[in-house]
C-alpha cells in the first residue's frame, strides 16, 4: 500500500512561528510543502523553512552523544555526558565564579525549554549571561 | 463549493476500489488543507477531502510516481494542474499511462483570485464542476500600456523586495531540472541578501519558463514578497503562443517548442528572424 500524506507542524528556525506541512511518502520524509491557509504564515516561506527537513536524516547529524577522550571523540551515554558536564560546569562555576559561565539558547527550542534555561542560568548556575541565536 | 464537493466525493469513491490511491486535497488540523493519497483501505478519509485553496498537486503525483512508476492513481485536478500534469509528461518528468485525470472545473470565486486565463480542464475523461470563462489578469493590461522604461523600473522595484528563499522555484511544478541554474554562482550570487542583482535570478527564472509556464500561480502565492511574477510569464506566454503556436499543457501530442530539433535550412524557413 502506498501511504502519502502531509504533516503540519512549525517551522523550528526562528521565532517567527511560519507553518509548514512536512510531506511523508512511505513513512520517509521526502519534502517541505507551505500550509496555505494558515494565519502566520499565509502559505509563504523563507530559505530556512523551505529546507526546515533537510537535517532530519542528514548523515552529519548527532544521534548519540560524544565525548572527547584523549582529542576524539567517542560515543557515550547521556548519562555519562551529562554527568561529564555538570562537573565540569561545577569547576568552572567554583574555580572562577558564575559570570564565567554563559549560556546560548536557541530559537529552535520552545518557549518552555528557552524558559527553562534561564531557569537553569539563573538559579542552578547563578549567572545573567543568557542568550540566543535569534540575535544573529 | 458544497454541490461540487459532494459530486467530487462520489466519482472519487466510485474509482477508488479500483486505483492504489487518488490524489486530493484533505483538510488536517486547524482547517488547514493540505495534498493526500487517499486509499480504498481508508475510505472514511475522504469525509475530510477538501477544494480550496488549491495546491501544488502534480509535484505530487511525480513524488509518488518517482518511488511507484508503476502505481494505479487518480488525481483530482484543475485546469491549471492538468495543464501542469501534461507538460511535466511531455518533459519525461513521468508516465501517464496508470493514471486517471480527474478534472475539478474552477467556480468564478476563484477564477478571481487567481485572476486566470483558463479555469477549466480539457483532457480529463471525468469531470465535476460547470466550466466557467477565464479573465485576463489586469495586471497583464497595465504592464504592457507601460514604456520600456517604465517596466523596467516596474519590475525592478518589484523584484528588490525579493527575500531569494527559492519559494517559487520550489513550488513551481515546471522547475525540475536536476542541476538548477539559480543554484549556480555564475548567475545568483550566493550567501548575500539583498542579492546585488535581484533582476538576475528572476530573469533567468522567467527564460526557464518561457514555453512552460502553465499559469498556476503558485509561485506568486508562496511569494513572501507578494511580487506578481506570473504576470511576466503570461506575457512570455503570449508570445510563444505568437511565435510557436504553443501553448503550455493545451495539445496532448504537440511537442514543446524546446524540445524541437531543426533539420539544416528549416530554421530559415519558420519565418522568423535570423
Ligand atoms: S520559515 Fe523562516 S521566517 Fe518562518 S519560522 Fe522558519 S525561519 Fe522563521
Ligand atoms: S489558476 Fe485557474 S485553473 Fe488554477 S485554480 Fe486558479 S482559477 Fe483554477
Ligand atoms: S511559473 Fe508560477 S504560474 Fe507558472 S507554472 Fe510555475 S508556479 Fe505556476
Ligand atoms: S518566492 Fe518571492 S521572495 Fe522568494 S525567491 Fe521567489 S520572488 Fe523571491
Amino acid at each position: 500500500m502506498i501511504e502519502y500524506k502531509n504533516v503540519l507542524t512549525t517551522c523550528p528556525y526562528c521565532g517567527t512561528g511560519c507553518a509548514l506541512h512536512l510531506q511523508v511518502l512511505d513513512e520517509k520524509l521526502v519534502g517541505v510543502l507551505p500550509a496555505k491557509n494558515h494565519v502566520v504564515s499565509e502559505g509563504g516561506l523563507c530559505i530556512k523553512g523551505w529546507n526546515a527537513h533537510a537535517f532530519v536524516n542528514h548523515a552529519d547529524r548527532l544521534t548519540k552523544p560524544l565525548v572527547r577522550r584523549n582529542g576524539k571523540l567517542e560515543e557515550a551515554t547521556w548519562d555519562e555526558a551529562l554527568t561529564l558536564v555538570a562537573q565540569k560546569l561545577g569547576e568552572v562555576k567554583t574555580q572562577s565564579g558564575p559570570d564565567s559561565v554563559a549560556i546560548l539558547t536557541s530559537a529552535k527550542c520552545t518557549n518552555e525549554e528557552n524558559y527553562l534555561l534561564q531557569k537553569f542560568a539563573r538559579a542552578v548556575i547563578g549567572t545573567n549571561n543568557i542568550d540566543h541565536c535569534a540575535r544573529l | 463549493m458544497s454541490d461540487r464537493l459532494s459530486s467530487l466525493r462520489e466519482t472519487i469513491e466510485k474509482i477508488l476500489p479500483d486505483v492504489d490511491g487518488v490524489i486530493a486535497l484533505r483538510t488536517g488540523p486547524g482547517g488547514i488543507v493540505a495534498p493526500y493519497l487517499f486509499s480504498k483501505e481508508h475510505p472514511g478519509e475522504l469525509a475530510e477531502l477538501a477544494l480550496w485553496p488549491k495546491e501544488p498537486v502534480p509535484d505530487t503525483l511525480k513524488i509518488i510516481l518517482r518511488a511507484h512508476p508503476d502505481a494505479k492513481l487518480a488525481i483530482v485536478c484543475r485546469g491549471c494542474e492538468e495543464r501542469g500534469i501534461v507538460e511535466m509528461f511531455k518533459h519525461a518528468q513521468f508516465s501517464l499511462e496508470n493514471v486517471t485525470l480527474i478534472g475539478l472545473q474552477c467556480d468564478q470565486q476563484e477564477v478571481e483570485s487567481c485572476q486566470c486565463f483558463k479555469p477549466f480542464t480539457v483532457h480529463a475523461k471525468l469531470t465535476v464542476g460547470q466550466p466557467v470563462e477565464g479573465v485576463r489578469d489586469p495586471l497583464m493590461a497595465k504592464v504592457m500600456a507601460m514604456s520600456q522604461p517604465e517596466k523596467l523600473a516596474f519590475w525592478k522595484e518589484e523584484f528588490s523586495h525579493c527575500i531569494k528563499c527559492y519559494g517559487c522555484r520550489n513550488i513551481c511544478p515546471q522547475c525540475f531540472c536536476n542541476i538548477c541554474a539559480l543554484e549556480d554562482e555564475k548567475w545568483v550570487e550566493t550567501g548575500r541578501l539583498p542579492m546585488p542583482n535581484p533582476s538576475m535570478y528572476h530573469m533567468v527564472r522567467a527564460m526557464h519558463m518561457t514555453a512552460k509556464c502553465v499559469g498556476c500561480h503558485e509561485c506568486e502565492e508562496t511569494c513572501p514578497a507578494d511580487i506578481p511574477m506570473a504576470v511576466q510569464f503570461r506575457l512570455i506566454a503570449r508570445d510563444v503562443k505568437e511565435m510557436f503556436n504553443y501553448e503550455p499543457g493545451a495539445v496532448m501530442d504537440q511537442k514543446p517548442p524546446q524540445l524541437l530539433v531543426l533539420e539544416e535550412g528549416e530554421y530559415e524557413n519558420t519565418g522568423l528572424p535570423h
